[in-house]
């Protein structure tokens, strides 16, 4: 019975192995640091972000490999998504730092092995290439979060934020699993891309494959947070201690983006008609809800929880332009952009949740829109960062986000949806306006607290830096955009 | 009727009975213990269908681990069942249409042309056995979601512990030489706090 076992491909996945590895060690290694600043943990944790890039440069081949009988997948687009992973990662430890250590019951080593191992599952769903792989990752990611959101724990809105985020988050896996055991049934394999192949080889229940798809649709949805299964992200962003807001709102959307692609366009491409209309209802609805709750909104934590359902939508509609009426020539081009408008996503949504943490300290959480009553005469370098962070949100032209929504608008456009762009584009121009009133915030409003801005070095460094990225990928968006477009060129 | 089919009937029907105790038992401590007889009365239904790992687990981890910890609650928490029981009649309608409901759905599903095997396909090769098979799937084809699957618990654990643990403590008694000795300014202490903003 075990003579013809082969031992795995390592190779492709030794990034995961270093990560889990190391997020190991430096939890017992955590048990000796005395420091209350836990600077050795903290130091650690980035090193092992580092070296997870590092190995995934010297192992990346460029070619789609698989290993562990076929249920984990290496191709360009995991590679660069991952790469992009440490990225965010990094940064959002670096922004955290000092809100953690202002407050007691977070300043903990767990906050960051638990960070990495959220990490660690984000890389798996991204590398995922079968049902289990998928849920287990997204599993070991959601647990991780439900912990972190529930760390602060003597503070009463995190933990029912917590709460209502474990609930809805166990109902969500359950909608998804209960759409993959159908999918199961209909096709009798779990692995996506034999999945694919039964499909287009055709013979396959077309009624319990869409019954399961209606709920893998669902679970997806939730788990990228878009109307109608975006009850948990307001209150989820609100709740949640800042610095784990920001974790929240940018990383998972990475691991999230890259599970959508590999269910629905790897796995399920064949059946493109029937969950592009639902995605389409998805992102219009997630567009309309989302901007124009964001401007009913005080809290600015609530204000950029709907302006993430909002873009969700908008980011839904590169993936539902990639195949029509059986028309892929435009494929490559809908689901790069999709890829851009993600990754553009994230890099602002760092940057403004960055900066609320650099405006919070110890007791004073920087989280209503009045806090920002005139940043620009506290600090008018500041306020300019913000400013082209919520410029770069809002669309304005010559930032990274107008060039997210342009090329994704290209796309639906090129996929004869015009009424959709038209849709997209108006709910825009309506999402612009709370933007732009923090904006006027900032510059206009008098400030009731002069004091200037105090920040450590490395964090206005980085946080300086992550604004002018997004204006100057503005300038220049070709970098990112045909790195997506020649990574998933090799990968589909 | 075969051996076989002795067997199961009289297994369904302790089952059956098992479970009707779990619900109508007034001693919560009977309950407890006629589910755990329903959990090996089942295990005892699945060995029937040479499905001796699942019987196995369920006995190991139903049994061993959660009926005992079950059992614990009950016992140490002071449950008032008969006020729990209050309302039972009034909900009983509306508890007994959600069970029919359930019922027919199970029947719908149990049913249909795509849920049904062939007896031939169900039976089990003799010789085989499906501890061991799951055993080397576990370790070869599914070794890399299996160690996952560990890490997910290893998680758990932590996150248990770091919610929970709020630091050793310490046990607190008097000691009359220190009591004796103690001062005024030792009783006090002037504090000087940094303002902070709401």
């Amino acid at each position: 019975m075990f003579d013809n076992f082969v031992v795995p491909n390592l190779l492709p996945a030794a990034p995961e192995m270093f990560l889990a590895v190391m997020a190991l060690a430096i939890l017992m290694i955590d048990l000796t640091v005395k420091d209350s600043r836990r600077t050795v943990t903290f130091a650690l944790t980035q090193l092992t972000l580092i070296g997870c890039a590092a190995i995934q440069f010297a192992t990346s081949t460029g070619e789609i490999t698989y290993t562990f009988s076929n249920m984990f997948v290496d191709d360009l687009m995991a590679d660069l998504l991952k790469l992009f992973l440490y990225m965010t990662v990094l940064m959002v430890l670096f922004y955290s730092r000092g809100y953690i250590i202002d407050r007691e019951p977070m300043n903990k080593g767990e906050y960051y092995v638990l960070a990495l191992f959220a990490t660690l599952g984000m890389m798996v769903m991204i590398s995922a290439n079968h049902f289990v792989t998928i849920y287990i990752g997204l599993e070991l990611l959601s647990l991780s979060l439900y912990a972190m959101v529930a760390m602060n724990r003597d503070s009463v809105v995190s933990s029912e934020a917590a709460m209502k985020y474990f609930v809805l988050g166990a109902l969500a896996s359950g909608l998804l699993l209960y759409g993959m055991s159908m999918i199961y049934g209909a096709t009798g394999t779990l692995e996506i891309t034999a999945i694919a192949e039964r499909l287009y080889s055709g013979g396959v229940n077309k009624t319990v494959l869409v019954f399961g798809l209606v709920f893998l649709v669902g679970g997806l949805a939730f788990k990228l947070g878009v109307v109608p299964f975006h009850m948990w992200i307001p209150d989820v962003y609100h709740g949640a201690p800042t610095s784990v807001t920001l974790f929240i709102s940018t990383a998972p959307k990475l691991a999230a983006f890259a599970i959508v692609m590999r269910l629905l366009v790897n796995g399920l491409i064949t059946m493109a008609a029937d969950w592009q209309s639902m995605l389409i209802i998805l992102s219009v609805l997630s567009m309309a809800i989302g901007n124009l709750a964001a401007i009913a909104q005080t809290n600015l934590k609530r204000m950029l929880a709907y302006s993430a359902i909002s873009h969700m939508g908008f980011m839904l509609l590169g993936i539902v332009t990639g195949v029509v009426g059986g028309d892929a020539r435009y494929a490559l081009n809908a689901y790069s952009s999709a890829m851009f408008y993600v990754i553009a996503y994230v890099l602002m949504s760092a940057g403004t949740f960055g900066m609320m943490l650099l405006m919070a300290r110890a007791g004073f959480e920087a989280e209503e829109i009045n806090d920002y009553k005139g940043l620009n005469k506290r600090s008018p370098w500041f306020a300019g960062i913000m400013l082209m962070l919520m410029f770069s949100m809002a669309g304005v032209p010559f930032f990274i986000g107008f060039f997210a929504k342009f090329s994704v608008l290209q796309a639906v456009v090129a996929a004869g949806y015009m009424w959709l762009a038209i849709v997209a584009v108006l709910f825009s121009l309506i999402g612009a306006f709370y933007y732009l009133r923090l904006v006027k915030v900032m510059y206009f409003d008098q400030p009731e607290d002069e004091s200037p801005l105090t920040a450590p070095m490395d964090v206005r460094i980085l946080i300086s830096a992550n604004g002018l990225a997004v204006a100057l990928l503005g300038i220049f968006p070709q970098v990112i955009m045909s790195l997506c477009a020649y990574a998933l060129l090799r990968s589909l | 009727m075969d051996i076989q089919t002795a067997v199961f009937y009289f297994l369904s029907a302790i089952l059956i009975f098992a479970s009707l105790r779990v619900i109508t038992a007034r001693n919560p401590i009977h309950a407890a213990l006629h589910l755990i007889l329903a959990f090996f009365t089942c295990g005892g239904i699945w060995a029937l269908l040479q499905a001796e790992f699942l019987a196995i687990a369920l006995i190991l981890v139903y049994v061993g681990a959660v009926m005992v910890l079950f059992l614990f609650v009950v016992m140490m928490l002071d449950i008032n069942i008969d006020k729990i029981r209050q309302g039972f009649w009034n909900y009983l309608p509306l508890g007994a249409l959600v069970g029919m409901l359930m019922v027919m759905e199970m029947g719908l599903v149990l049913g249909s042309k795509y849920f049904q095997v062939a007896a031939a396909d169900a039976m089990v090769p003799a010789g085989v056995s499906n501890t061991k098979e799951i055993g080397a799937l576990m370790f070869s084809e599914y070794v890399y979601p299996f160690e996952l699957a560990s890490i997910v618990l290893l998680v758990g654990m932590i996150a248990a512990i770091v919610l929970t643990y709020r630091g050793p403590k310490k046990s607190k008694y008097t000691n009359p030489n220190q009591q004796v000795f103690v001062k005024a300014k030792d009783r006090m202490r002037v504090l000087q706090m940094p303002v902070e903003k709401d």
